[in-house]
């Protein structure tokens, strides 16, 4: 029950993105959005990802769409073609996701591949390898170390990347400035 | 940002707690949900609460910009410093088990290392990006 209601409103959120044209509103929805889809992992018995949703999705990620906003506008601008055409885009694109979970195992069925190649070890061994209670951070920080490491990197160069294009933008307009002087 | 009091007054409340709860979370990742990368996130979270509540400039003035740049790769560092470490010690690259005398310490004591690292550069990473921001507009 409760995950049809969580559906429907996650549908009702995102025909509500679709639909506003002020920029402001959109971002707070989307946070909304972000938030149901939360609720939606923890229904899933996904604590870490409902987690992470939260406070990346709602949290983070509205902030700095609206700081973004107020470096633009925050009206939409009226879009020059009709709106059938994106209809018909997101109707395939959504179509061939749809035929796709055709194939895909149920959730949570304990033959599924992904739970027959390392999975089982990580269960019966962490326990003593690892000792740590909880599966996923001992999967994330010590079986799968690499790829935190990498996403840590990731993340670095991200962040270094947008100070790089901010700063640079803010040093053409301080140049432009004493210019203009 | 003028007169905002319930705003402010709702913020000044909430934000001792959710820096605690980022702590919490970041050494709590062991046994419960949530880990380096949320808790960096949240912490990110109550200081930039703090940034748009009260204001950009004196967000920097207790939290400065310089510190916050160099969260990030210190972060980054901590974690791959882990990774050379296990190699000094004789084990592979990340490796924790070679970190202390009984492998499960190791595990242990390099997990709460690692997610330290994550966290760290997570929460100078998001800082950093809102500061940029921030500066920008107000410029």
């Amino acid at each position: 029950m409760i995950d049809l209601v969580l559906l429907a409103l996650l549908v009702a959120t995102a025909v509500c993105i679709a639909r506003l044209r002020g920029l402001f509103s959109a971002a707070i929805v989307a946070g909304i959005y972000s938030l149901l889809g939360a609720c939606w992992m923890s229904v899933l018995d996904q604590p870490d990802v409902a987690f992470t949703e939260a406070s990346v999705g709602s949290g983070i990620s509205t902030v700095l769409i609206l700081v973004t906003l107020s470096l633009t506008t925050s009206e939409e601008k009226q879009p020059k073609h009709t709106p059938l055409l994106p209809l018909i885009v997101i109707l395939i694109t959504g179509g061939a996701l749809v035929y796709g979970t055709v194939d895909m195992p149920r959730l949570g069925d304990p033959d599924a591949q992904v739970h027959r190649h390392v999975a089982p070890r990580y269960i019966h061994e962490s326990p003593h390898e690892v000792e740590v209670p909880n599966l996923v951070t001992a999967v994330l920080a010590s079986y799968r170390g690499y790829d935190t490491l990498g996403e840590t990197a990731v993340i670095f160069t991200a962040g270094v990347g947008v100070l790089i294009l901010l700063g640079g933008a803010r040093r053409r307009r301080w140049v432009a400035d004493e210019d203009g002087k | 940002m003028k007169a905002q009091s319930i705003p402010r007054v709702a913020a000044k409340l909430l934000i001792p707690y959710i820096l605690l709860y980022a702590l919490y979370v970041q050494w709590h990742g062991d046994y419960g949900p949530g880990g380096g990368f949320q808790a960096g996130v949240i912490f990110a979270a109550g200081v930039i609460l703090y940034a748009i509540v009260f204001d950009l400039r004196a967000c920097q003035h207790a939290l400065s910009p310089r510190i916050v740049h160099l969260l990030m790769p210190l972060g980054l560092l901590l974690y791959i410093g882990v990774g050379i470490f296990a190699m000094l010690k004789g084990g592979t690259f990340l490796n924790y088990s070679v970190l202390e005398h009984d492998p499960v310490h190791g595990q242990h004591l390099g997990i709460l290392l690692v997610e330290l690292g994550v966290g760290t550069t997570v929460a100078g990473v998001m800082i950093s990006i809102f500061y940029a921001f921030g500066e920008t507009v107000r410029t």
